[in-house]
């Protein structure tokens, strides 16, 4: 189980139950949607940009419990960041669910990211935990349409 | 709970000796994440018996040559081997002769078969091709594809809150603009057994052809094809026990006679010059290249093995199996089951309410536990429920009670992890 304990804790389990910034954003002026379709998640990422700075974010869909807890709680962290500080958490997120070592500056960054570590001992569950992230990187680029995992 | 458990007696459970079929299959034996393996995703592909595996590497090990070719005794041996295979396919569907058993790699590519050779000979702009609200991706894109092709259009049946066809709306789908009714026997996301002899009947009365998608039910069921009357029937024989890699299309001679060509190649035709080929009888017009020749063999043997069994005990085991699994999940609270027709085989779907599909599988894969989740190839299906996902729990005769009891133990786990 402790494997379990450490995918399911109880902030993640929060975020999923009672997922913030949840809902479309009015004003938007970028925004993707993101499937996997290897287990049907889904989510539309909305992003106020203003200059380079993330003014407000905010996302809706469907999905587990680590794509949800992943979304909301990405969407709490970025607020005021800039796109290249966005990206660069993207990168270190993604190092931190998928085991990669390294970058231990960058680890303290992704503060209660770190959450997800757990992830790492799931390899099918880290397309979950990157969805959003992927997600607002096509929105960001403004590559549009839909993204999807695989 | 106790009451629900109590109205199926556990004796009833023991019309096979399942303790000694188990020992058939090797890769049961084995502990995931240090609990005994509890594998429940039999629709997705079955495990096979030592039997399959000891005929293909027996195959290999003593036969190995290119069939309908060489006259030396391994070619021979080998054309024996796979010809005695579809003479096990023809008696096991009861097709009225070997040459209407046509070997592909399986259902999907048995789809694909019949949509580029029928579809494209005897489909025109403004035809229609009925399939149902129910039917596996793979019986829904080579038909879109075909549409796109010819300009015709794909008209579906809808479907029960029971996941069940509404044979009404079925009957004022067929009109002089279908061509082709393509359903599927039973459906891998609801377990649904559609009543096929009926839906033949139907479409028959007014001169349709029908195809049906016999994957999910040849594992279960016993089926004759002539007495379906259907015109083409296909499966799997990775989810028959077999190999993968190989599949079934039984079609009436005629229809096959009446077909182009799928792909050409070798062993399709029975002369070739630059200027004119020929191309060879049935079933070898739509054999071209060397066949899955290990693959044949060992769905023969596979054959040979649940008819061993046999297919009536195994639909009843089956089905006491699955009366089980519901009621004990159904006794759970906040379980939905997806699909309750009256007739099901095999597959259990469910929601959890609150949990995503996805977190049930890996709770449960923790536990030893091996289910399915997701929309299962069948989009369509889970936007008619309102659903993103299922989590999916199906079995086979080598499936017990006591591991149903641990699979609602770990959904039970799932609850307490969620809160």
């Amino acid at each position: 189980m402790s494997g379990l304990n450490e995918l399911y804790q109880e902030v993640i389990l929060d975020h999923y139950k009672n997922p913030r910034n949840y809902g479309k954003l009015e004003g938007a002026n970028k925004t993707a949607e993101g499937f996997n379709p290897l287990c049907g998640d889904q989510v539309t990422l909305y992003v106020r940009l203003q200059g380079d700075v993330i003014q407000d974010i905010r996302f809706e869909g469907s999905g587990c419990a680590i794509s949800k807890a992943c979304a909301s709680m990405m969407t709490t962290i970025l607020k005021g960041k800039t796109e290249a500080e966005a990206k660069a958490l993207f990168q270190r997120f993604h190092h931190l669910v998928t085991g990669k070592e390294g970058e231990p500056a960058g680890t303290a960054e992704l503060g209660k990211l770190k959450v997800f570590s757990g992830v790492r001992e799931f390899p099918v569950r880290v397309k979950c935990a990157t969805l959003a992230w992927h997600t607002l990187r096509a929105a960001l680029e403004e590559k549009g349409g839909a993204i999807s995992t695989e | 709970m106790e009451a629900a458990i109590a109205k199926i007696s556990p004796k009833s459970l023991t019309s096979l000796d399942v303790e000694k079929i188990r020992e058939d299959f090797p890769i049961l034996r084995q502990r995931v994440h240090g609990k005994p393996l509890v594998y429940l995703d039999n629709a997705a592909t079955s495990q096979k018996p030592q039997a399959v595996l000891d005929a293909i590497s027996g195959y290999y090990s003593r036969e190995n040559s290119n069939v309908h070719r060489g006259i030396h005794s391994l070619s021979e041996r080998a054309t024996l081997a796979y010809e005695g295979a579809r003479a096990k396919v023809r008696a096991f569907v009861n097709a009225s002769e070997d040459r209407e058993i046509v070997f592909v790699r399986g259902t999907t590519e048995g789809i694909n078969l019949v949509a580029q050779t029928y579809g494209k000979k005897f489909l025109k702009t403004g035809d229609e091709i009925i399939v149902t609200a129910m039917e596996h991706h793979s019986n829904i894109v080579p038909w879109q594809m075909l549409c796109e092709e010819v300009g015709a259009r794909l008209r579906v049946v809808p479907i029960n809150d029971q996941g069940e066809l509404l044979l009404g709306e079925f009957q004022s789908l067929l009109t002089e603009k279908t061509k082709l009714v393509s359903v599927v026997h039973v459906s891998n996301a609801l377990g649904t057994v559609n009543p096929v002899k009926r839906i033949v009947e139907m479409a028959h009365r007014q001169g349709i052809p029908v195809l049906l998608d016999g994957a999910q039910a040849v594992p279960h069921l016993r089926v004759d094809v002539q007495e379906l009357d259907c015109d083409f029937y296909l499966f799997s024989g990775h989810k028959l026990f077999g190999p993968t890699g190989i599949g079934v299309l039984y079609g009436k001679a005629r229809w096959l006679e009446a077909m182009p060509p799928y792909q050409g190649g070798g062993d399709m035709i029975l002369s070739v010059t630059f200027e004119k080929t020929v191309y060879n009888e049935l079933p070898y017009k739509f054999e071209a290249g060397t066949p899955h020749v290990a693959g044949v063999v060992g769905l023969g043997v596979a054959i040979d093995y649940v008819t061993g069994i046999g297919m009536e005990a195994i639909t009843a085991y089956e089905s006491e199996l699955l009366a089980y699994a519901t009621e004990t999940i159904s006794a759970l609270p906040g379980v939905r089951i997806i699909g309750t027709a009256k007739d099901k085989a095999g597959v259990l779907s469910f929601i959890l309410s609150g949990v995503h599909a996805h977190d049930i599988g890996t709770i449960l894969d923790q536990e030893g536990i091996a289910i399915r989740t997701g929309h299962h190839c069948a989009m369509p299906v889970m936007q008619r429920f309102g659903v993103p996902a299922t989590a999916r729990a199906s079995f086979s005769f080598y499936n017990t009670k006591k591991e149903i009891d641990a699979f609602v133990a770990g959904v039970q786990k799932v609850r307490k992890v969620f809160g």
